[in-house]
């Protein structure tokens, strides 16, 4: 513990006078790096179209103001394609995630020094990219619609439910496997036996998570064409038409709300 | 007996057979029917699939010359952002999610921090950030302030959920020595979830990144918005580049944040 020795008297230091610089330092390279951004996003800024954002709000407002209630019944079907695009891209998006988590895993791996490496790859290839940019690229091979938004979240799925999943299993109790093991059961039955039941909760509750935000995610794949309520959001927004974004702004809030309380419900009944 | 019999099975989470099973068969009937609707236009995919050899031929060939100075441009004011952004977020996440904390707060202050925070997170950063651009114009700034509302979001539920777990002793002891709420907060609660929420912030960093490639989509400036501009000139090999980029220097913040978090906790 730093002890520093002042005019005869021991003072207590939490840290040595090193530490404290080094802190300091740190501190001031933070705020040096902080001022630099800000100013970086300031010479890219129209400062004009910033200080006039009052009068843009109200005169946005004004426009989206009353909510075309007319215009409601018409977003139903989108609003269907939505949830579907939704469930099965969490569906298909578990079924690729899990082999590969068991892939990625220690104590799954078959080996350490290419399975595991592919495996993580993968899954970080699929969480760095960001479903509306897998949408983007999915429309253009496949068309608009409601397949490119399934396999966009579908791949986007995959990283996030199989990073959590290996974790899982990773953080699982070893002992049971050996058990098994020592009384002769063979890889896969231990691994069935004494491993699978330790994770199906976590994969369950993870499965459901995705679920709640792949709904939210789904709402918007629609901006670059592939399907569901975004697509409602973007034609009215093309058209000006704010009335009606209002209205597909507040079913989106309904349904992202009704999707948080599901799964927050569901994952208290699994814990 | 037979032996299949006397095999032991860990119990079932529902117990009635019945409706485990019925419960099943709903659930893999619904998936079939909606996977039936969706619409697979063969025609189309062919045709996209014809053109997908000049979209995997770039992504093979990535570009990382022809566009350099605009995919630098790009990547240096995501990174700006990024860094305004998070540090902006966590200004306000602090006091928002003290705000938030059930141990902490008179009821009604509670109910209108968790509403703040509930309606920060409830919209999508891309629909946010289209009425941003709408609102500020186009450029880094609307990027920002979107930014910003996703962190206060997602660091203020968070910091609270920790504040609400913290060891409730300290507190006790300085509420009874008469300390003051202020006096509190920064011995008795501060010092608990320092770890937590320099974790989170870090992590944050990470997202915020990650989405500023994303908001570029609709005018928020960034690295997406060099993204769509290639995205729209079929320029597949520029493409290929920003992305690998982006999934670099991901990867690095990972390596980075986890490195930094070992270091400073």
């Amino acid at each position: 513990m730093p002890v520093l020795v002042h005019e005869g008297t021991r003072e207590w230091r939490r840290r040595t006078t090193a530490q404290e610089w080094l802190r300091w330092m740190g501190l001031l390279g933070a705020i040096a790096v902080l001022v630099a951004a800000a100013r970086a996003v300031s010479a890219q800024t129209t400062w004009v179209f910033v200080l006039d954002a009052g009068i843009q709000l109200r005169d946005l407002a004004m426009r989206m103001f009353p909510p075309d209630g007319a215009y409601a019944p018409a977003l139903g079907r989108p609003l269907l394609d939505t949830l579907h695009i939704a469930t099965l891209g969490t569906v298909l998006g578990g079924l690729v995630a899990v082999p590969l988590a068991f892939l990625a895993a220690r104590p799954t791996t078959p080996s350490l020094l290419w399975a595991r490496p592919v495996a993580l790859l993968a899954l970080v290839t699929s969480r760095s990219v960001n479903s509306i940019i897998w949408a983007l690229m999915l429309v253009v091979l496949l068309g608009p619609g409601l397949l490119a938004g399934v396999l966009a979240i579908a791949l986007r799925s995959v990283g996030f439910v199989g990073k959590l999943v290996y974790e899982a299993i990773e953080e699982a109790a070893p002992l049971p496997v050996t058990a098994m093991e020592a009384t002769g059961a063979t890889r896969a039955q231990a691994v069935a036996f004494g491993l699978v039941p330790q994770i199906l909760p976590t994969m369950a509750g993870v499965g459901i998570y995705r679920w709640e935000i792949n709904i939210r995610e789904a709402t918007i794949l629609g901006l670059v064409g592939a399907g569901g309520i975004g697509m409602a959001l973007q034609a009215s927004i093309d058209a000006l038409a704010w009335s009606r974004v209002s209205v597909v702004l507040l079913v989106i809030l309904a349904t992202v709300l009704v999707a948080e309380v599901v799964s927050a419900r569901v994952r208290r009944g699994l814990a | 007996m037979t032996e299949a019999a006397l095999r032991w099975r860990p119990p079932p989470r529902i117990r009635s057979a019945p409706k485990r099973r019925a419960l099943w068969a709903a659930a893999l009937l619904y998936t079939v029917v909606i996977a039936l609707t969706v619409e697979v236009d063969a025609a189309r995919i062919a045709e996209g699939l014809t053109r997908a050899g000049a979209f995997f031929g770039g992504w093979l060939r990535p570009d990382f010359v022809t566009r350099w100075t605009d995919i630098r441009a790009g990547l240096l004011e995501s990174l700006a952002m990024t860094v305004v952004a998070t540090a902006a977020g966590v200004l306000l996440a602090v006091p928002l999610g003290l705000g938030a904390a059930r141990n902490l707060v008179p009821a009604p202050v509670y109910a209108l921090a968790r509403a703040a925070l509930a309606v920060a997170r409830a919209f999508h950063e891309i629909i946010v950030a289209i009425v941003f651009v709408a609102m500020f114009g186009f450029g880094p700034f609307a990027g920002v302030v979107t930014l910003v509302v996703g962190s206060v979001g997602f660091l203020g539920k968070l910091l609270a959920e920790a504040v609400e777990e913290i060891d409730p002793a300290p507190l006790e002891a300085l509420t009874a020595a008469g300390a003051p709420w202020g006096s509190r907060v920064a011995f008795g609660v501060i010092p608990q979830v320092m770890p937590r929420m320099l974790g989170l912030a870090l992590y944050r960093l990470d997202i915020n990144f990650r989405e500023s490639a994303v908001i570029g989509l609709v005018g928020a400036g960034g690295i997406g918005a060099t993204l769509t501009t290639a995205f729209a000139r079929y320029e597949f090999e520029s493409v290929s580049s920003i992305l690998i980029l982006i999934i670099g220097m991901v990867f690095a913040a990972e390596v980075i944040s986890g490195r930094l978090r070992r270091a400073l906790l």
